[in-house]
């Protein structure tokens, strides 16, 4: 099952700052002896238009923090970041741009 | 993110030793940038609003010294003296309290398993990351004033500087001398506030080396087993002391955890 999610999304300077908490085990191949369990796609969604697609991979560590500078944005603006790991679990969180 | 921590770590092997003290404060602004704490503040919130025990009832009611259901502030005013115990107590030590007296838990129950891992985290550790996160901004302010915690201070100020265990070690064996540290982790003088503040306004913590959330429980009952001194009971009068040492000696300074580590 997934663990929490969270976001902030934040206007400076005519760009929009997203950081994203997200919790996973990030397990490698090499720690679980061939049974690796990552994230490995990763989406951000401004308004729902698709803004980022990233793969990532087992190098990314535990509980990943990611940060994106968004050009331009307005308040109240939603943004939508999931992700999709190797054994098809999903989650997703959505915020307001404040 | 692994990566960028793989590089600070090089950078601070081959820094020059003058270097050290601005790379290593570099180094924790990043790792503090990038941490998941709010993550473990979000599951403690939901373990604390949890009906479980045999009463069957959340922690919400729970009394941190500021009143049933206060959190506000709550943790940066610990320890201190409780009238409904006859005691002592700070952050963790009041939670078990509260799961013991509104949860009707037993402490064998409630303390099964006070240290968690990677992999799963104790129920205490989120829930001290939930308690302490309410405190962000407030100025520490351990109770002073009672003749309990007065002894709490004496008896915490005297068993740092006991010498025990098969090493004969004090707690000032590392934390005496100024300069000291241990690979890339200096060691604080924690008797002196300069040292105490920044220090105790960050725990608990969560350990970036081995993805962990870490409480003050679990530092000071660290600490003795690398001294290699028999673990003191957990949230004993031992336990308690120490803790009030160290938070009135930081007393002041402004709370900003739950911290990062290395």
């Amino acid at each position: 099952m997934a663990g929490p999610m969270k976001m902030r999304a934040t206007l400076s300077g005519g760009n929009t700052d997203v950081r994203v908490l997200m919790s996973h085990p990030m397990a490698t191949e090499q720690q679980t002896k061939g049974k690796p369990h990552f994230i490995q796609n990763l989406t951000v969604k401004v308004n729902g238009k698709t803004v980022i697609e990233g793969e990532i991979s087992q190098a990314v560590s535990r509980n990943p923090v990611f940060s994106f500078r968004l050009k331009g944005g307005a308040k109240g603006d939603k943004i939508e970041v999931s992700w999709l790991d190797n054994k098809g679990d999903t989650n997703k969180t959505e915020t307001a741009v404040a | 993110m692994r990566a960028i921590i793989g590089s600070a770590a090089l950078a601070l092997a081959m820094a020059p030793a003058w270097a050290q003290e601005s790379q290593f404060a570099d180094y924790q602004k990043r790792t503090a940038e990038a941490s998941p704490v709010e993550l473990f503040e979000l599951i403690g919130e939901d373990l604390w609003k949890k009906k479980q025990g045999p009463n069957n009832v959340s922690l919400e009611r729970c009394d941190l010294g500021k009143g049933p259901g206060v959190l506000k502030g709550a943790h940066a005013a610990l320890p201190r003296y409780f009238k409904d115990t006859d005691r002592v107590m700070d952050t963790e030590t009041r939670i078990l309290h509260c799961m013991m007296t509104l949860q009707g838990r037993s402490r064998e129950e409630a303390l099964k398993r006070p240290f968690g891992d990677a992999s799963q985290p104790s129920e205490m550790e989120y829930l001290s990351a939930y308690v302490a996160g309410h405190s962000r901004g407030f100025k520490m302010t351990p109770g002073t004033k009672h003749p309990k915690e007065k002894a709490a201070y004496e008896l915490g100020k005297k068993l740092f500087t006991v010498r025990t265990g098969l090493w004969d070690f004090s707690c000032t064996s590392c934390h005496g001398t100024e300069g000291k540290r241990i690979r890339m982790s200096e060691l604080p003088v924690l008797s002196d506030p300069k040292a105490a503040r920044p220090l105790m306004a960050t725990w608990p913590a969560y350990r970036v080396s081995n993805s962990t959330f870490k409480t003050m429980q679990w530092r000071i009952n660290n600490c003795y087993r690398q001294m290699r001194t028999p673990e003191p009971v957990w949230g004993s009068e031992t336990v308690n002391a120490m803790n009030m040492f160290l938070t009135v000696t930081a007393q002041g300074a402004t709370y900003r955890g739950p911290g990062t580590k290395r």
